[in-house]
C-alpha cells in the first residue's frame, strides 16, 4: 500500500552482554578469540541476546503508534534503529519521508550557550534549517513559555524549564514521521498537557508519530494502535486499548512468582453478600477474602490491597496492618484467611485488584503479589465520570 | 552509495557551520583571555623556538637573523594549527557522546568541525603574524599563491586523520592518550624548530612526515621567496588524500556502531 510510510520487516539487533574491548591492548586476543570460534546465522554466543527478534510492523500515513512493553523489552532500541543512529543486524525497514527523533528532549543543548543560541543549535542538529528556525523563533519560544529566561544560558535552568526548550523545539520541526521516547513524563501536568495538545496539532496536519511511553494513559490518548513488545519480540498488536489491557493482564503474571514463595498468597475472592461476583454497583460493600499460606515459620507480614484503575493507576492502597495494630506471623504449614471490607466508592469503570504480602518493616520485600486478581466493573447510573465518587448532590 | 553520504553531509552544511559556531562560542564564552588565546599557543610555540634557535646560533657561532627568527614563526603556526585540531577532533566525538547516540546525522560533522574552529584561531594568529613580519620588512613575492595550496593540503590530511582517530577513541579508551603524547613530542620528529636540511642524510626520513613538506614549503615561499619543492608536496598531498580517502569511508563504515560502543 502506498500510504504505508514506516515499515519494518524481521527487524533484529544482536547485543553483547558484558564489556566491550576497551582499550587497544584487550584487542588482540579478542580478534585471536573471534578466528577460532565463528557465529553465525541468527544464533548467539554466550555473551549476546537478541534486544530485538524478528520484530515487524506498519505504519500508515497520519497514525499514531504507541509502542508499549516492560523496561528492557526493546522499545528504546527500535526507535534508535528507526531513526538511523543504529543498525539492525538483521531485517531491514524502510522510511518515506523527513523523520525526526525526539530520543531525549534537549539532547545537544550545551550548558555554556543561552537559551536562544541552544534553540538555533538544537534546531539545526534537528534537522530544521536557519531560515526555518528564525521564522518559528517565536513561536518555539512562546509555547514554551521561557521568554524572560531566553537569554541565560541554559545551565542555569531547572531541569524542567530545559525540558520544556527542548521539546518546544522538536515540536516545531514539522516532520512527516516523529518518532517520540518517553518525553511526556517531563515538565509539569500544564505542559504535559501542552505536549500532548500539539503531538495531536502534529497528527491531524498529516505527520505520523512513533510514541514509547511507560504512561498507558497517554499511549491510549495518543495513539488508534499500539505494539507491545517484550523480551524484544512482539507479544501482540492491535487497537490501543486492547493491547494496553493484554499488556495488564499479562505483565502481572511475570510479578507472580507464588509456587517458589515460602510465603504465598493461597486464594483470593471477592464476595458481595456471601457470593463471589465481578459486577458491583457504586456504594457497594464487598469483602476481599485472602488465604496466606506459608512453608516455614515467619512474623513481621503484613497485608496490603491495592485497586488500580484501566489505565494502570493506583487509585487505592491500604496498608492494612495500620488497621489491626501490627502485622501478623504465621507457623509453618499455616493458613491464614483474612476477610477486607471495601466500600466501593468508585465512578463507573473497570478495576483492578491486587493483593501483597509484605515484610512489615520493609515494604520493598515483598513475600508474594498478585495482580490483577480479577476485573471489577463498577457500574452506576450517576453523572460521575473518572474514579473518585463523592456522591454529588444538588441542593 | 558513498556519493549518498557526501550528499547527506553536503545537505547538513548548516548544521556544520552551527556546531563550528558553537565550538568556537563556547571556546571563548567566559575566558579570561578571550581572543588573544589564539595566539595564546602560536606565541608559546614561537618564544620556545626562537629559544632553541639562539641556542644554536651560539653553538654554531652565527649570529641570530631576523629570517631566522621568521622562519620559526611561520612553521610555528601550522604546527599549532596541527596540534589544536588533531586534538580537538580526536575528542570531538567523545564529547558530544549525547548527540552521537542520540540523534542521527552525518556524525563526521564533529571531527571537521573541529579542524575549521581551529582554523578560525589559526586565521586570526596568521593574520597578527603577517602584519608583523610586513612592518619587519619580509616582502612579498609571487610564490606566496603557494599558501593557499598548501593549507587546504594541511586541511585535507587533518580532517582525514580527524576522522580516524575520533572514531578510533570511541571504540578504545586509550586513543585520546595516545595521541595527546604523540602530539606533545611531534614537534620533535617535525621540522618546526629546526630546517629539515639540517639533518643531512636523515633529512629525508623527516620529510615523510607529512607535515614537514607543507611546512618546509610554508618557509620557502613566505621567507625564502622561492618556488616549495615540488616532489615533496606531491608526496604529502597524496598522503593527504589517502589519509582522507582511507578515513572518511572507514569513519562511514564504523558509523552505525557509535551508538552502542559509546
Amino acid at each position: 500500500m502506498s500510504d504505508i510510510v514506516l515499515e519494518g520487516e524481521h527487524v533484529s539487533k544482536k547485543f553483547k552482554k558484558g564489556e566491550l574491548y576497551d582499550s587497544l591492548r584487550d584487542l588482540i586476543p579478542a580478534l585471536t578469540g573471534k578466528i577460532f570460534r565463528k557465529v553465525r546465522g541468527h544464533e548467539l554466543n554466550e555473551k549476546e541476546f537478541w534486544a530485538l527478534d524478528d520484530v515487524s510492523f506498519h505504519v500508515r500515513r497520519g497514525e499514531a503508534m504507541g509502542v508499549i512493553g516492560p523496561n528492557g523489552a526493546g522499545k528504546s532500541t527500535l526507535l534508535k534503529i528507526l531513526s538511523g543512529i543504529m543498525k539492525p543486524t538483521e531485517g531491514r525497514f524502510v522510511v518515506k519521508g523527513r523523520l525526526s527523533a525526539l530520543i531525549e528532549v534537549g539532547a545537544g543543548f550545551h550548558p555554556d550557550l543561552t537559551g536562544r543560541e541552544n534553540v538555533f543549535l538544537n534546531g539545526a542538529i534537528l534537522g530544521m534549517s536557519r531560515n526555518e528556525i528564525k521564522q518559528k523563533f517565536d513561536e518555539i519560544v512562546h509555547f514554551s513559555g521561557l521568554e524572560e529566561f531566553i537569554d541565560t544560558p541554559v545551565k542555569r535552568y531547572s531541569s524542567g524549564m530545559y525540558a520544556r526548550l527542548g521539546f518546544s523545539v522538536a515540536a516545531h520541526i514539522n516532520p512527516d514521521i516523529l518518532l517520540v521516547d518517553e518525553v511526556l513524563s517531563v515538565g509539569d501536568w500544564a505542559f504535559q498537557q501542552k505536549c500532548a495538545e500539539k503531538m495531536g496539532q502534529l497528527m491531524s496536519s498529516g505527520a505520523t508519530i512513533i510514541f514509547i511511553s511507560h504512561n498507558l494513559r497517554a499511549v491510549t490518548n495518543l495513539c488508534n494502535r499500539c505494539l507491545l513488545l517484550e523480551k524484544g519480540k512482539v507479544v501482540v498488536t492491535g487497537p490501543s486499548e486492547e493491547v494496553v489491557k493484554h499488556y495488564l493482564d499479562t505483565a502481572s503474571q511475570t510479578l507472580v512468582g507464588a509456587s517458589k514463595n515460602e510465603v504465598s498468597i493461597s486464594e483470593v475472592k471477592i464476595l458481595r453478600d456471601g457470593v463471589e461476583n465481578s459486577r458491583f454497583s457504586a456504594g457497594d460493600k464487598i469483602i476481599v477474602q485472602v488465604k496466606v499460606s506459608s512453608t516455614i515459620d515467619c512474623d513481621d507480614l503484613a497485608l496490603h490491597v491495592y485497586l488500580r484503575d484501566n489505565n494502570d493507576y493506583q487509585v487505592f492502597h491500604a496498608y492494612l496492618e495500620l488497621l489491626q495494630n501490627g502485622g501478623f506471623s504465621l507457623k509453618k504449614g499455616e493458613t491464614r484467611e483474612f476477610n477486607v471490607e471495601l466500600s466501593l466508592h468508585l465512578a463507573v469503570g473497570v478495576y483492578y485488584l491486587g493483593v501483597m504480602v509484605v515484610n512489615l518493616h520493609d515494604v520493598s520485600k515483598m513475600h508474594d503479589h498478585k495482580f490483577p486478581l480479577g476485573k471489577m466493573y463498577i457500574e452506576a447510573h450517576d453523572a460521575v465520570r473518572c474514579v473518585a465518587n463523592l456522591y454529588p448532590r444538588i441542593l | 552509495m558513498f556519493s549518498d553520504h557526501l550528499r547527506e553531509l553536503i545537505r547538513s552544511r548548516e548544521l556544520f557551520l552551527i556546531i563550528v559556531w558553537r565550538d568556537i562560542k563556547i571556546k571563548y564564552k567566559q575566558s579570561i583571555m578571550g581572543f588573544l588565546w589564539a595566539i595564546f599557543m602560536p606565541i608559546m610555540i614561537i618564544s620556545a623556538g626562537i629559544l632553541v634557535k639562539y641556542a644554536m646560533s651560539v653553538v654554531s657561532g652565527k649570529p641570530l637573523v631576523l629570517s631566522d627568527v621568521s622562519t620559526v614563526s611561520v612553521k610555528s603556526l601550522p604546527w599549532a594549527f596541527f596540534v589544536g585540531s588533531i586534538r580537538f577532533a580526536t575528542n570531538s566525538l567523545l564529547g558530544n557522546t549525547n548527540l552521537v547516540s542520540k540523534i542521527h546525522f552525518p556524525k563526521e560533522i564533529f571531527p571537521i568541525a573541529s579542524v575549521f574552529s581551529n582554523l578560525f584561531d589559526f586565521v586570526i594568529a596568521g593574520v597578527t603574524l603577517a602584519l608583523i613580519l610586513a612592518i619587519a620588512g619580509i616582502g612579498v613575492s609571487i610564490y606566496l599563491l603557494w599558501v593557499p595550496v598548501l593549507l587546504i593540503i594541511l586541511i585535507v590530511q587533518m580532517i582525514g586523520l580527524g576522522m580516524l582517530l575520533s572514531a578510533a577513541s570511541l571504540f578504545f579508551r586509550d586513543v585520546k592518550y595516545i595521541v595527546e603524547v604523540l602530539l606533545t613530542f611531534g614537534i620533535f620528529f617535525t621540522p618546526v624548530f629546526y630546517e629539515a636540511e639540517m639533518l643531512g642524510r636523515w633529512s629525508t626520513a623527516i620529510m615523510l612526515n607529512p607535515v614537514a613538506p607543507i611546512l618546509e614549503g610554508l618557509n620557502a615561499c613566505i621567507v625564502l621567496h622561492q618556488g616549495p619543492d615540488p616532489v615533496w608536496i606531491i608526496y604529502s598531498a597524496v598522503v593527504s588524500c589517502l589519509v582522507l580517502g582511507i578515513g572518511y569511508p572507514a569513519f562511514k563504515k564504523l558509523e552505525p556502531l557509535f551508538a552502542e560502543s559509546i
